[in-house]
């Protein structure tokens, strides 16, 4: 079972790493696809069902969005020169980044026993206190049901916010002059 | 060398790429896709972390009780708190892309570098 994740994890960083270097957009926006479906077949093997369909779902939704954002504009990338500096602090940072990381990783509990202080006591109750047999339906459902509200909010405001960015313009046309008054009206 | 930490290793490996991606590209369809993939690589992680060695969903049927998913099952708790950040990333993904689509309209370049020339 470890060596089909560690497959699957190379499997997603070469997709990566095509998506990031390749030069037609349309062929990164698919690699970027290509890791995500990997993404889910990885959640799937982890024993998490519920996250690997909302990420299938997810992921078809983010590649319409991102071929969307492509398509309408010339596909090619525009570097034409090689960015040196960048390129040297991006590297930098990854190195530094993964070299902290492995050191964190010391504080953790070795993989495969988790600590499930909270959990067990979910798993144990979920049936009878909430009436969920999907433990997890039971978590964001009832134990953590401000949790979704806040997250349905988030999301609320992000398409609002995506909605009010793409408007080509207000209804009204520019030249037009004010004809109603709203709030306190001096005279 | 499949030890149980180079899974962790090889997970942050993935979100160092989105951390280069977003540092070292210019394109702004390019350090979308770092964005996306560091929120990959951390709902991953995540996931690993809550994950019991041969541990099954935690759902319950007719065969499976209570008692033997609290001795068998996976931790539901990341799980739960993974789908709602899929969600919001998904959220974040449409806001980044409209902001990427109007700031094309107005410079007619996906090029980083050269709407900073150009502003002003």
């Amino acid at each position: 079972m470890i060596a089909i994740f560690h497959v699957l994890l190379f499997f997603m960083i070469i997709g990566s790493a095509v998506a990031i270097e390749t030069k037609n957009m349309l062929s990164a926006v698919i690699a970027v696809g290509a890791v995500g479906f990997g993404v889910s077949l990885l959640f799937l093997f982890l024993g998490a069902p519920d996250i690997a369909i909302t990420q299938v779902i997810v992921e078809i939704l983010s590649l319409i969005i991102l071929i969307r954002a492509t398509t309408f504009a010339d596909n090619r990338a525009v570097e034409r020169k090689i960015d040196s500096f960048a390129t040297i602090t991006g590297l930098f940072f990854l190195g530094f980044f993964v070299m902290a990381t492995v050191w964190a990783f010391s504080d953790l509990t070795p993989f495969g026993e988790p600590l499930m202080v909270v959990s067990q006591r979910y798993l144990a109750g979920s049936s009878a206190e909430t009436g969920a047999v999907n433990v997890v339906a039971g978590v964001i459902l009832d134990y953590r049901a401000y949790d979704t509200l806040g997250e349905a909010m988030v999301l609320f405001t992000s398409v609002l916010g995506a909605f009010v960015i793409l408007r080509r313009r207000g209804k009204k046309p520019l030249d037009e002059a004010d004809t109603e008054q709203f709030g306190i009206i001096s005279d | 060398m499949l030890s149980h930490t180079s899974l962790y290793i090889l997970d942050m490996a993935l979100m160092g790429m989105g951390v280069y991606a977003l540092i070292a590209k210019r394109h702004i369809i390019k350090k979308i896709i770092g964005v996306v993939t560091m929120e990959y690589a951390i709902n991953l992680f995540l996931i690993l972390v809550g994950y019991r060695a041969g541990g099954i969903a935690p759902i319950e049927d007719a065969q499976i009780s209570a008692a033997d998913l609290a001795a068998r099952a996976v931790d539901p708790l990341p799980q739960a708190l993974v789908l709602t950040s899929i969600v919001i990333g998904l959220g974040t993904l449409a806001l980044m892309a409209s902001l990427a689509i109007k700031l094309y309209e107005k410079y007619k370049t996906f090029d980083m570098s050269e709407i900073n020339r150009l502003r002003g």
